[in-house]
């Protein structure tokens, strides 16, 4: 189902079959985008759908290959950010680009040396007659890195307006930002659409998406999937567009593989309750069984690595308690999380995972050696002993176990950390995203390891994006979104079409 | 083909063909070169003496600092620029426990071992401080230990009150010259237990691989379990052991010290010894022979220098251009293309034998 | 969090400089307006006091001489490098001192700052080393005659009366007024005698471990020589320590010749023991002199010398004296 075509009317930008490709990846073929006159845009999609790709073709970071952009009816030529600006395309990124240590009125005009001579005085004036006029709370002589980040991302925006910015895109404003500043963004997102500025919003937060935007264009895997009023489309369609899953599809997308035996009263082996760190989640409660595989479900951005970093320690816990059967331990660090018989499969392989300069080998007893402790290290002997055992057991294709593990290929590199693991015979390993940019054959293998290490005892958390290995594998699914547990589902529940709607939350029908 | 390739890749080759070219050439120059007496020394005790013996002698504290400048470059991604200034603190603080508050005292005041012990603990301490500020403070190692690079000579005045302490005890002199019937040069002899002890801390301990972990990847190792804020600062600590047992020897060659010219620029020539040795200065994997080697290439060519009566003032000159070789040669693209060389200069000969 | 880093940072470096006095301390009090302006003030520029023994005694000389108690406001600043010090000359201009008194790294690169000097009506007066500018720039010189200390060991070493002089020659750091005043009268002898030979010409910086190094060569290559003749006193000691180490005799009765400079009073407790044969002395007391220049300056009379010249003695081994030990070391 495409999206309505709309009568256009008092249309801003056009843009039209925009193809753009890296070296070996198509990362926008052929897509249309719109942006009318006063209205909020979101552009959705999940990670590598094609967002950022998109926004650095129209502000000029990236020169398109195919396809025309058109400004107020004008054929646009945008090749550096320069041309942009000028065109009066501005763009406020999620991290802030502005000098802290300048003044506020100094970041609103720094850079655009109309004038060569500073009047102070003048500019000060003008600069509070911007941020009143917006309604910022915000002088022009206070040093910016005073402000709230919340004011700093407004400042920006002023910034933009006051040089006649026709289109505004809002790159992630919201992401380090709390519920009120958030409302205070919002209306001056709505102050600008009153004046008939354009505005993309770029989010992951759906009730963010809801709460502002009048129409949503949503991109996957580099292609356009549609462009929607937000009355249009209901949230849970806008889960499945995002992840490419119609919701008639899903009925023979049941979990197939036998439901984990609950025993009865069994308890749980590991559990936590309240759990918070300073990672920016919600407390949440979470339990395990022994044998059992669960996950955590949700789109980018909506905590679930979060949640399971929070168990390990990798991120800094502040508040809520952590029990080991039925006994409270204290995880402050990962150390203290693997004594306990827990190990975590990072969803960053290149920065949380590998050791690249490091050997195969190096690579796979790390986590066992330094468990083992500081004085005790694994005679060289032994050390290849068990790292041939675990190439073999969970065929890791290397040309010796002395190759470093950079010069492995992406699901290689994978085995090897899951084989770290395994050599660590844990209670309770966390698969955070081990399948993410690997080949199809090796996610299968890793899948199947998931479920035969469950049914040899030990418990399985497994985090993936792709809904189908989440019901392949886990037996029940906590669900996530805004950085919130909103559900839990197992048993008959366990359909994609269910996954998608708890996801997406709101009007749940 | 693979033989060629791995020999090619091992890093200890290039220090070590650079040690090989230094002693042809002195073979072929001048034979005499290595001629090796044993003489008595001005106690009556049997010493040897020649150039060889001489290297070995005056590299041993640029050996015994290539280690823990090693270690500090592997964990942290930065050089210690300290080490001289470290050594006269060190050094100073031996001198005074000897000597006593006014520098004068005729007899020692406490035994040598002690001191020694204490001004290690004391040097440690300011490895701690060099490793507390990268480790936990995220300041660059170069930058950090700049403070102590600026202060650290003053300390060392300060400590002794600007006197100069001169210790009298003939037992002193034994660390950076003879022990009575042991014709093999002290320093020598401590550099070797130096390496005897680092080669098994490495074997019988993690340090290594703990160390390269956190040089590589650091995110990595805490989620590994490791604690890279206290491995780092771990190796700055062992770089003030090192400092402290280079100050003995230093010392103990003169019986005094000068603060302002003891071990002068020693830092730059231990970072060098690091980077002969083929390690990267970026952090990371490492290889401590490499840079003792390393040290020794340095010291072979400053001796070299001066058998060949190269004014000393030109020595950094001809010092630069051989490091600039070494450096560029030990460099991963240059190796890939000597092997690739080797290969092809090979294949050459396996194709003519054939016809 | 990284403010209160850089606050931190940047106080443990300064607390670090000004506690170890690494390079300016000042020791001008603000007092009372009337009781500040009865003080001379002077700017003293000098070498680091740690560069060696000779540098110590001379700071502390003037740091006794210069206090509030004998009418004087002082600010010392030191430093090894020339350009350092010219950046010094300049805030010491600025802050508008009576007297400037240098001791110059260097010969050379004065004229300009000390032009300012005497443009803002600033009395120059120079210890310890002179510089290659117009005398007219300065009031005074208060030198060691580095020639002459040269020509007096030369002297002395001729009077050895040896057959034939082949001499290490190790010097300071090439450049410095010292080193040239001394290397300059050997170099002139060994051009003119054909006994005299130079076996090895080298500098050690000053410093002992290079002196031993490069004698520990010598001796290596088996080059024979009977005379050591060291710029100064810590480089001598380290060329006595290869020679202990190789066992050749040294000092009095010995067979090579021990020559330093400086005077420290562990050379001469060398000289004493027989060890060495000479040391040339370099007088680092120089500030009565200076305090009497400014007396009569500031009594409105002309200074009568330009240049005083320090008297300075060598000493020899065989007639050194326990007395002149205490008197003349430092």
């Amino acid at each position: 189902m495409k999206g309505v075509v709309l009568v256009e009317q008092d249309v801003l930008l056009t843009m039209r079959g925009i193809c753009k490709s890296f070296p070996g990846v198509k990362a926008l073929q052929n897509v249309d985008f719109t942006l009318r006159r006063g209205e909020i845009h979101a552009l959705m999609g999940e990670n590598g759908a094609g967002k950022s790709t998109l926004i650095k073709v129209l502000t000029g970071v990236y020169s398109k290959d195919e396809g025309d952009i058109v400004l107020d009816g004008q054929t646009a030529v945008i090749r550096n950010p320069q041309d942009a600006q000028n065109m009066g395309i501005a763009t406020v990124y999620q991290e802030i680009t502005l000098c802290p240590n300048l003044s506020v009125a100094e970041n609103i005009y720094i850079g655009r040396g109309k004038d060569k001579s500073v009047k102070w005085k003048k500019m000060y004036t003008e600069a509070d007659k911007i941020l009143e006029n917006l309604d910022i709370p915000a002088k022009g002589n206070m040093q910016l890195g005073n402000c709230s980040l919340a004011v700093q991302q407004m400042i920006a925006i002023a910034r933009a307006v006051d040089m006649d910015c026709k289109v505004l895109i809002l790159d992630e404003p919201t992401s380090s930002l709390d519920e009120q500043e958030v409302a205070k963004l919002f209306k001056l997102m709505r102050d600008l659409k009153a004046r008939g500025v354009g505005i993309v919003f770029v989010t992951h937060f759906f009730d963010q998406v809801y709460e502002v935007s009048d129409r949503i264009t949503v991109l996957r895997d580099g292609q356009l999937v549609g462009e929607y009023l937000i009355e249009n489309l209901p949230r849970v369609q806008l889960v499945s567009k995002m992840l490419g899953k119609e919701l008639d599809e899903q009925e023979d997308l049941r979990a197939e593989h036998p439901a984990f035996e609950q025993e009865a009263g069994a308890a749980p082996i590991f559990e936590a309750e309240q759990l918070q760190s300073n990672a920016g989640i919600y407390p949440f409660d979470f339990y395990i069984k022994k044998g059992e595989v669960n996950g955590f479900a949700g789109l980018l951005g909506s905590g679930r690595s979060e949640c399971v970093r929070a168990i390990f320690g990798a991120d800094k816990v502040i508040g809520g308690t952590v029990k080991k059967n039925g006994k409270k331990i204290k995880i402050r660090r990962p150390i203290d999380a693997m004594k306990n018989g827990i190990a975590y499969l990072s969803e960053d392989r290149k920065s949380d995972g590998i050791i690249g300069d490091l050997s195969v080998r190096d690579n796979i007893i790390l986590a066992s050696q330094v468990l083992k402790g500081f004085m005790r290290p694994y005679s060289k002997a032994e050390a290849n002993k068990l790292a041939d055992e675990y190439i073999k057991l969970i065929q890791v294709k290397t040309a010796s176990r002395d190759t470093p593990i950079k010069s492995l290929s992406g699901g290689n590199q994978q085995k090897v950390i899951v084989a770290r693991w395994m050599l660590m015979h844990p209670e309770y390993l966390i698969l955070d995203e081990p399948t993410r940019g690997i080949d199809v054959g090796t996610k299968q293998e890793i899948q199947k390891l998931a479920l035969q290490f469950a049914s040899e005892g030990m418990s399985v958390t497994f985090i993936s994006s792709e809904t189908d290995e989440m019901l392949h594998t886990c037996s029940r699914l906590i669900v996530m979104r805004d950085r919130k547990v909103v559900g839990e589902l197992s048993g008959e529940d366990l359909t994609s079409n269910k996954i998608m709607s708890t996801i997406a939350g709101g009007e749940d029908k | 083909m693979k033989t060629v390739k791995k020999i090619f890749s091992n890093q200890i080759v290039i220090p070590l063909a650079a040690l090989i070219i230094l002693a042809l050439f002195n073979l072929i120059a001048d034979p005499s070169f290595y001629k090796i007496t044993l003489g008595l020394n001005s106690d009556g005790n049997p010493v040897l003496t020649g150039y060889l013996i001489t290297i070995l002698d005056s590299g041993a504290e640029l050996a015994i600092l290539a280690i823990g400048m090693t270690l500090v470059t592997a964990a942290s991604g930065g050089q210690d620029i300290s080490v001289g200034a470290a050594i006269a603190i060190s050094g100073s603080v031996m001198l005074r426990l000897l000597c006593g508050p006014t520098a004068n005292s005729q007899t020692l005041l406490m035994p040598i071992a002690c001191a020694f012990l204490i001004a290690m603990v004391v040097s440690m301490l300011f490895g701690a401080f060099n490793g507390v500020l990268v480790a936990i403070f995220k300041i660059q190692p170069m930058i950090a230990t700049l403070i102590l690079y600026t202060a650290g000579r003053s300390i060392a005045a300060w400590i002794n009150q600007n006197q100069l302490p001169v210790v009298v005890d003939p037992t002193f002199k034994y660390f950076g010259g003879y022990i009575p019937g042991c014709p093999v040069p002290t320093a020598f002899i401590i550099a070797v237990i130096c390496m005897i002890i680092i080669g098994l801390v490495l074997k019988f301990t993690n340090l290594g691989l703990y160390t390269q972990c956190v040089g590589i990847n650091e995110r990595s190792s805490r989620l590994n379990g490791l604690n890279p804020t206290f491995i780092k600062i771990l190796a700055f600590v062992i770089m003030g052991m090192c400092v402290a047992v280079a100050a003995l020897i230093k010392v103990s060659r003169i019986s005094t010290i000068n603060y302002s010219v003891i071990a002068k620029d020693i830092e730059m020539d231990a970072i060098l010894a690091v980077a002969l040795g083929g390690n990267a200065l970026s952090g990371g994997k490492f290889n401590v022979w490499g840079s003792i080697i390393g040290a020794y290439v340095i010291q072979f060519l400053t001796t070299t220098l001066y058998k060949f009566n190269v004014s000393s003032v030109a020595l950094p000159a001809y010092k630069a251009v051989v490091v600039i070789i070494l450096v560029v040669a030990s460099a991963p693209t240059v190796r890939d293309k000597f092997a690739e060389l080797s290969k092809k200069m090979k294949s050459k000969k396996s194709v003519k034998e054939a016809a | 969090m990284k403010k209160f880093l850089a606050i931190t940072l940047a106080l443990v470096l300064a607390l670090g400089l000004a506690a170890c006095g690494g390079t300016t301390t000042t020791t001008t009090d603000t007092q009372d307006e009337d009781e500040a302006t009865e003080l001379i003030s002077v700017a003293i520029i000098n070498n680091d006091p740690n560069e060696s023994g000779y540098r110590t005694a001379n700071d502390n000389d003037l740091k006794a001489m210069f206090t509030e108690e004998n009418g004087y406001s002082a600010t010392f600043y030191y430093s090894l490098k020339n350009d350092e010090q010219i950046a010094y000359a300049q805030q010491a201009i600025q802050a508008g001192v009576d007297y400037l008194l240098l001791s110059a790294a260097d010969v050379s690169g004065w004229d300009t700052v000390l032009q300012d000097a005497q443009d803002n009506d600033i009395k120059v007066i120079l210890f310890d080393r002179t510089i290659d500018a117009d005398e007219s720039l300065y009031v005074a010189s208060i030198v060691s005659d580095m020639d002459q200390e040269g020509v007096t060991a030369v002297e002395w070493l001729e009077s050895q009366g040896l057959e034939e002089y082949n001499i290490i020659h190790i010097q300071g750091v090439m450049g410095s007024a010292a080193q040239v005043g001394r290397t300059g009268a050997l170099d002139d002898k060994v051009a003119a005698e054909d006994n005299w030979n130079l076996v090895v010409q080298q500098t050690a910086d000053w410093n002992a471990e290079t002196a031993q190094q490069i004698v520990q060569s010598v001796i290596d290559s088996g080059e024979s020589f009977n005379v050591i003749y060291a710029e100064n006193d810590d480089m001598a000691k380290g060329a006595v320590a290869a020679l202990d180490r190789a066992g050749i005799t040294h000092g009095v009765d010995g067979d090579v010749i021990i020559m330093g400079f400086d005077c420290n009073s562990w050379a001469l407790e060398e000289l004493l023991a027989g060890n060495w044969n000479y040391d040339g002395q370099c007088n680092p007391f120089q500030a009565s002199y200076i305090d009497e220049i400014i007396k009569t300056l500031e009594a409105g009379e002309e200074v009568t010398e330009k240049t005083i010249i320090l008297e300075e003695k060598g000493f020899d081994a065989t007639t050194i004296t326990q007395e002149d030990v205490d008197t003349y070391g430092i």
